[in-house]
C-alpha cells in the first residue's frame, strides 16, 4: 500500500471533487476543489482509508493569486504507515470552511492558530478565538501585507505595542526582498 | 579577613568588632544576599539553571535562593524573550517587588530583542522596566552572568541609601 | 449617642445553625485558579486557568503564545541558511536535534538528501542522540524537582555540563549551536573528541543508575505519579501526540524505525513503550531511551567511517575559503549562496523527525529562490499540550505539577 494508491483510492471515492494526485520527493499530494466538503473527504481519508494521525495543519497565503489562502492537511497512518497531504483553497472574500475537529480532535488548536495567524474561520469549531496572540490583537500577522515588524495596536491593560525600532530609517530592512542585499539594514535613499 | 576599600574596617584594631557606617553595612548586607527572582522565559533561562546547579555555583555569591515570589526576592533577572503578552505579567511583578530593587537584562533578546525584530517582541525589556546591568549573549555564558551579579554587587555597595531616604523625607 | 442593634439570634443553638446553612451555600462554588505565566512548575510561560471544586479540576484551560516570537514570518524573509539559528531556540533543551531536522527538511526540497556523504551521517546521528540524552536529562531533573525531590535536578545537570562541554569542543557553543548546514555540518569533529566522548559515556551510565534508584522505586514518586494522568491509545493517536508520551501509552512507533532517515536503520537499539499511559510509565520511556541513545552512541563512535562532512557541488554549501580566495567559480557561488541563498526548486514537502519532545515536522512551501514561500514548523510541544484541557478536569490541583512534569514540552517550541 503506497501513498499514491491510496490517493487513488480517495479520488476513485470522490471523482471530480478531487485532483489527480501529484507526487514531488516521494510524497501524494491532493487537491481538493472545493472548501467545503473537506469534512467529508477528512472523516472517509480516516475511517475508511486508515489516516488516523493528523499530522499538521497548515496555512498559505497565495499573496497575489486568487484564490488567495491553501489550507494543507499532512495525514498519516498508523496501520499502513503512508503519508498524504489534502490541499483545499479558501478566497479572500468567503474565508471559511467547515472544522475537522470532529474528525481528529489534534485539530482543534490547530485551526485556533490558522484562525489567529492567518485569519480563516472555521465553521463549527467549540472554541474559535486566538492562541498566540492576544484576545483583541487586529491584525492577522502571518498575512503577506503584514509587516514583519509589525504594526502599532492596543495592549489591554499594558502599553501599546509599537513596530521594531528603525523601522521607516534611516537604515531600514525590505521585508520580502528578493536578495539579501535589499534585505539588510542599510541606508537607503528617500523612497518616493 | 578580607578587606575592600570603602567598607573600611581594620580587623587589627577592632578584631572581631566591626566598626563602620551604617550605610556601608547595609549595602554589604545587601550586596552578598541578592536574592533572585528568576524571570525565566526562554533559552537563557537553562543558563540560569545551569548557574544555579553545581558547576557554577551562584550559591558563592548568595544568590542560590531563586525565589519565585516577587515579595521575597532582591533582583529580577529578564532572562530571554519578553513578547507583548508576557510584558504585561513582567511588569505587573516587578511592581510587586519589594524596594530596594534591582534588574538585570540577560540575554540578547531581553536587552534590546535581540535576533527577533518581529511583530510580537519587545525590543528591549528595559522599555517597561529599569535595568541596572545588562548582559550580552545569546546566551551569555554563566560566567558571564555572574559577572553581571559582580557588577550588580558593585553598584549596590556604591548605593548612597541613607542618603537618599533623608532627600525624600 | 450610640444606636443599637438588636443581636439576630439570640441562642448559640440557633446561631450554629443559620452558620452551617451559610456554609452548604458556598460550598456550590468553584475557585477560578491563574496558575502562571510566571510560575515555578509550568515548564515555561505557560498559562493555565484552572476551574476547582476543591482540590479537584472541573475545567482547564491552557493558555499559551507568551512567548510567539513570530519565526514563521521571520522565515519567509531569511535565506534557509540564516533560519539555521531560529531552529536552534525552538526546541532549546535540544537544539542540534533541531538543527538536523531543519537541514533534512531543506535537504530533502533540494532533492539531495540522499547524496550526505556517510561521515556527515554518522556524525548527524551522534547529535541527536547527545541532544536525547541532554534534553531527557533536563526533563527528568525537572520533573523530580517539581515533584520534590531536589537532588535529582542537581545530579543531572552535571551530566549535562559534561555534554555541553562535548557540544562546546565540537560546535564552539553551550547550546544553540546552529552546526548544521543545508548538505552536512559546519566543522569537522576535532581531534580527541572521540575519546571524550566515549569517557563521558561510561560516566552518564553511572548517573542514570544513581537517578533510578533515587527515583524510580521511591514510594512518594511512585504514589505521585502511578496512575496520574492516564492517557489512553485512541486519545493519545486522535490528539495527535508523538514521541515518548505517545510510546508511554503503549503505541509503538518511532520515526526513527519506521521511516528512518540518516544512518539509523544501520544501528541497533529498540524502542521503550509503555503499558498504563501514566505519569510513571512516560518517566520510565523516558529513562530507557537515554540508555537506548548510549548504546546508539557507542555504535556510532565504533562504526564512523572517515570522509568529507559537506556535500561540495556549490549549490548548497559555502566553498572552501582557500578557494574562495583564490577561484573565480568558488568566489561567484560564494557571493550568490550568501546574497540570494541556495535556489530551492518550486514545490512542498513536509518531514518529521524524532525529536526528544515528539516529532518535530517543517512543512516548506517553495515557489523558487533562496526563501521559502512558507515555513510552517509542526512543533511537538504545542501538540502535545492539547490534550491538557481534555486530560487535567478530574485531577487533583497538585497532580497537574506532574502531568506537566510528565509530558515534557517546551514553550519555545509550542509558541515559536
Amino acid at each position: 500500500m503506497t501513498a499514491l494508491e491510496l490517493a487513488q483510492q480517495l479520488k476513485a471515492r470522490f471523482n471530480d471533487l478531487i485532483a489527480d494526485p501529484v507526487e514531488f520527493r516521494g510524497e501524494a499530494t491532493v487537491k481538493i476543489r472545493d472548501a467545503e466538503r473537506i469534512a467529508e473527504v477528512c472523516a472517509c481519508a480516516k475511517n475508511d482509508l486508515g489516516f488516523d494521525y493528523l499530522v499538521d495543519l497548515s496555512s498559505v497565503d497565495n499573496y497575489g493569486d486568487d484564490p488567495r489562502f491553501t489550507v494543507v492537511y499532512e495525514l498519516y497512518g498508523y496501520g499502513h504507515r503512508c503519508h498524504l497531504r489534502l490541499k483545499t483553497d479558501v478566497s479572500e472574500e468567503k474565508y471559511e470552511l467547515p472544522t475537522v475537529t470532529a474528525v481528529w480532535r489534534a485539530a482543534n488548536w490547530h485551526e485556533r492558530e490558522i484562525y489567529d495567524m492567518m485569519g480563516l474561520r472555521f465553521r463549527g469549531h467549540p472554541d474559535l478565538r486566538r492562541i498566540l496572540m492576544w484576545e483583541g490583537y487586529p491584525y492577522f500577522p502571518l498575512r503577506k501585507d503584514f509587516p514583519l515588524s509589525g504594526k502599532p495596536s492596543e495592549l489591554p491593560e499594558a502599553a501599546c505595542t509599537r513596530p521594531a525600532p528603525l523601522q521607516g530609517g534611516p537604515f531600514v530592512t525590505v521585508d520580502g526582498g528578493k536578495d539579501s542585499t535589499v534585505r539588510e539594514p542599510r541606508a537607503r535613499l528617500p523612497e518616493n | 579577613m578580607p578587606t575592600s576599600a570603602e567598607i573600611a574596617y581594620d580587623s587589627k584594631i577592632e578584631g572581631d568588632v566591626v566598626v563602620t557606617r551604617v550605610d556601608a553595612a547595609l549595602n554589604w548586607f545587601r550586596k552578598n544576599s541578592l536574592w533572585p527572582m528568576p524571570m525565566g522565559l526562554a533559552c537563557c533561562a537553562i543558563e540560569l539553571m545551569a548557574t544555579g546547579a553545581s558547576r557554577f555555583d551562584i550559591s558563592r555569591f548568595g544568590a542560590e535562593v531563586m525565589r519565585f515570589s516577587p515579595r521575597q526576592s532582591d533582583v529580577m533577572i529578564v532572562a530571554g524573550t519578553v513578547t507583548y503578552k508576557m510584558a504585561l505579567a513582567v511588569k505587573r511583578i516587578y511592581d510587586q517587588m519589594a524596594e530596594p530593587k534591582w534588574v538585570i537584562a540577560m540575554g540578547a533578546c531581553a536587552s534590546t530583542g535581540g535576533m527577533y525584530r518581529s511583530y510580537a517582541v519587545l525590543q528591549g525589556v528595559d522599555r517597561i522596566l529599569p535595568v541596572d546591568v545588562y548582559v550580552a549573549g545569546c546566551p551569555p555564558r554563566p560566567e558571564a552572568l555572574l559577572d553581571a551579579l559582580i557588577k550588580l554587587q558593585n553598584k549596590v555597595a556604591h548605593e548612597p541609601f541613607l542618603a537618599n531616604q533623608r532627600k525624600t523625607d | 449617642m450610640a444606636t443599637v442593634q438588636d443581636i439576630e439570634f439570640k441562642d448559640p443553638a440557633a446561631r450554629a445553625s443559620a452558620a452551617n446553612e451559610e456554609l452548604r451555600d458556598m460550598q456550590g462554588e468553584k475557585m477560578v485558579l491563574n496558575m502562571g505565566p510566571s510560575h515555578p512548575a509550568t515548564h515555561g510561560v505557560l498559562r493555565i486557568v484552572l476551574e476547582l471544586d476543591g482540590e479537584i479540576i472541573t475545567k482547564a484551560e491552557p493558555d499559551i503564545g507568551y512567548l510567539h516570537r513570530g519565526d514563521e514570518k521571520i522565515a519567509e524573509n531569511m535565506t534557509y541558511t540564516q533560519f539555521i539559528p531560529y531552529t536552534d531556540r525552538l526546541d532549546y533543551l535540544a537544539p542540534l536535534a533541531n538543527n538536523v531536522a531543519y537541514a533534512l527538511a531543506v535537504e530533502k526540497l533540494h532533492g539531495i538528501q540522499q547524496d550526505l556523504p556517510p561521515r556527515c551521517q554518522y556524525i548527524r546521528v551522534m547529535c541527536c542522540e547527545l541532544a536525547r540524552i541532554s534534553s531527557h536529562l533536563l526533563g527528568l531533573g525537572a520533573f523530580a524537582m517539581d515533584v520534590g525531590a531536589l537532588t535529582v535536578f542537581l545530579h543531572t545537570f552535571t551530566e549535562r555540563e559534561k555534554i555541553y562541554n562535548l557540544i562546546e569542543a565540537l560546535t564552539g557553543a553551550r547550546f544553540t549551536t546552529t552546526y548544521t548546514r543545508i548538505g552536512g555540518v559546519s566543522r569537522d569533529l576535532p581531534p580527541g573528541w572521540t575519546d571524550q566522548c566515549r569517557k563521558f559515556l561510561h560516566e552518564v551510565v553511572v548517573n542514570f543508575d544513581e537517578s533510578e534508584k533515587l527515583l524510580t522505586r521511591n514510594r512518594i514518586f511512585v504514589d505521585r505519579t502511578r496512575d496520574i494522568g492516564v492517557i489512553s491509545k485512541a486519545d493519545a493517536i486522535d490528539y495527535g501526540l508523538s514521541g515518548p508520551n505517545l510510546r508511554g501509552s503503549g503505541i509503538d512507533y518511532d520515526l526513527r524505525k519506521a521511516h528512518p532517515y540518516l544512518v539509523y536503520d544501520q544501528l541497533k537499539f529498540d524502542i521503550p513503550t509503555g503499558s498504563v499511559g501514566d505519569c510513571y510509565d512516560r518517566y520510565l520511556v523516558r529513562m530507557e531511551e537515554m540508555r537506548q541513545s548510549v548504546r546508539i552512541l557507542h555504535q556510532c563512535l565504533d562504526q564512523l567511517p572517515d570522509g568529507p562532512v559537506s556535500i561540495s557541488n556549490g549549490k548548497t554549501v559555502l566553498p572552501p575559503k582557500e578557494k574562495v580566495l583564490t577561484k573565480m567559480e568558488e568566489l561567484i557561488h560564494q557571493f550568490i549562496l550568501v546574497t540570494q541563498g541556495e535556489n530551492a526548486p518550486p514545490g512542498e514537502i513536509y518531514f518529521g523527525a524524532e525529536n526528544p519532545k515528539g516529532e518535530l515536522g517543517f512543512y516548506i512551501n517553495s515557489r523558487g529562490g533562496g526563501t521559502p514561500h512558507r515555513l510552517k514548523i509542526r512543533a511537538p510541544s504545542f501538540v502535545n499540550l492539547g490534550i491538557l484541557s481534555h486530560m487535567l478536569p478530574g485531577c487533583m490541583m497538585s497532580d497537574t505539577v506532574s502531568i506537566l512534569g510528565s509530558l515534557d514540552f517546551v514553550m519555545g517550541e509550542c509558541d515559536r
